[in-house]
């Protein structure tokens, strides 16, 4: 069973639901921080981190004296990542590689017709791995500078374990990480405040999980805050919400410490227990619906 | 000898284009035969790495001197490795730029005159 917690918008409570719900189950859930940007679970979390692994793509290295300047590489490569200088009288020509465009792919190295072009590893991020009480964690940290977090995402959800409960922290947004995260979720929980930057936001997400095909429901964090307009979309698009989280200034004040919700208030643990239901059932359902 | 000047518009009356990967057209003139070619950036909307392919265009049309507006890291990677002179600062008309620099008035760059994505601002 594995259940992704998402949000169009920054700041909505994400980690927070996602946090709380591992913390309510406890044993048999993985918890995995897919906001390889900017991972920030292990502060609530505080994990026993007890291995590192090493993220790397496979970028292209050209060997000069098997290349016949042909541009095949150059032309095949969808990012833009490689460029042929032809050879001229001044100049005897070469291949040109940015690594931080490439994606690592393999079409050039593959389509190279005189095998010139061998893939070479290029470290552009690190997982974390350990436990956090009963539940086993890991992270994803992308390198300083780099810019690709897919591959760190995919890296990362190979650690997926069979048999468990997971529980995915994407990162906000709706792009190519958030999407590398939701992939093959059973459940999606959109985390949203009753803004109108909530509620854009959201819209955006919803998009996103009925072209991914992903089931899902709606947290409403600070539901006693802002507008009604949330409610009503959900409700006209016959969105379940699963659960609302008032606002509160102690769970503010137990946040801003870096405690969770249950921490603070043991008795949210039967509530996100029952978060935990619903979205079981919601994920049954949908696919039973789908046979 | 063959330059080419970025320009906003495709005949050598035309302003120059200020950005290089994502100028509207390439119009490539041969100093010592006055001939000119114009060429349509297909390539400018491209998602990323448009400077690069511009900048490979021009190692493969053997032009020998770029005039343009800026030029980014990338580009300016790509012209150079191909031995192209990059001259950046240039408005005015495409036909100024060529007159310009054929008296000598225009002087290459070694460095890269804005920051990636600048042409997509």
């Amino acid at each position: 069973m594995i259940i992704s917690v998402a949000s169009g918008k920054g700041g909505t409570g994400k980690t927070t639901v996602a946090v709380n719900l591992a913390l309510s189950l406890g044993k048999g859930v993985q918890f995995l921080d897919c906001d390889v940007e900017e991972p920030n679970a292990d502060i609530f979390l505080k994990p026993d981190i007890r291995s590192t692994r090493k993220v790397f793509i496979p970028v292209p290295e050209v060997d000069d004296s098997k290349c016949v300047l042909c541009g095949k590489c150059a032309k095949v490569c969808v990012y833009k990542a490689l460029a042929v200088i032809p050879s001229s009288e001044q100049n005897k020509g070469k291949v040109l590689f940015f690594p931080n465009l490439c994606h690592g792919c393999g079409s050039c190295s593959y389509f190279c017709p005189t095998g010139a072009i061998k893939e070479v590893e290029r470290e552009i991020g690190v997982l974390e791995i350990g436990t956090s009480g009963p539940i086993e964690f890991a992270n994803g940290r992308l390198n300083i500078g780099e810019a690709m977090a897919p591959p760190v995402i995919r890296e990362l959800k190979k650690l997926i374990g069979t048999g468990k409960t997971v529980i995915i922290d994407a990162p906000p947004g709706t792009s190519c990480p958030v999407v590398e995260s939701l992939k093959g979720s059973d459940l999606c929980i959109l985390v949203t405040e009753p803004t109108p930057f909530g509620l854009n936001d959201l819209i955006l997400a919803v998009e996103v999980l009925r072209k991914l095909d992903i089931p899902f429901g709606v947290v409403i964090n600070r539901s006693d805050l802002g507008d009604k307009r949330t409610n009503e979309y959900c409700a006209a698009q016959d969105i379940p919400v699963l659960m609302r989280i008032p606002f509160s200034k102690e769970i503010a004040s137990a946040y801003s410490k870096g405690s969770s919700i249950v921490e603070a208030f043991p008795e949210y643990m039967e509530k996100f227990t029952r978060l935990f239901e619903s979205a079981l059932e919601l994920a049954e359902r949908s696919a039973k619906d789908k046979k | 000898m063959k330059i080419c000047v970025t320009a906003q518009g495709n005949n050598d009356g035309s302003a120059v284009d200020p950005r290089f990967g994502r100028c509207r057209y390439f119009i490539i003139a041969d100093t010592d035969s006055g001939q000119t070619e114009v060429l349509d950036n297909q390539n400018r909307d491209g998602m990323g790495g448009v400077g690069i392919q511009a900048g490979q265009a021009m190692a493969e049309k053997g032009v020998k001197a770029v005039l343009t507006g800026n030029v980014g890291p990338n580009a300016f990677q790509t012209l150079t490795a191909a031995g192209i002179e990059v001259i950046t600062g240039v408005s005015g008309s495409v036909r100024e730029a060529i007159d310009d620099f054929k008296r000598g008035k225009l002087s290459g760059t070694k460095a890269p005159s804005v920051d990636s994505h600048f042409g997509m601002k």
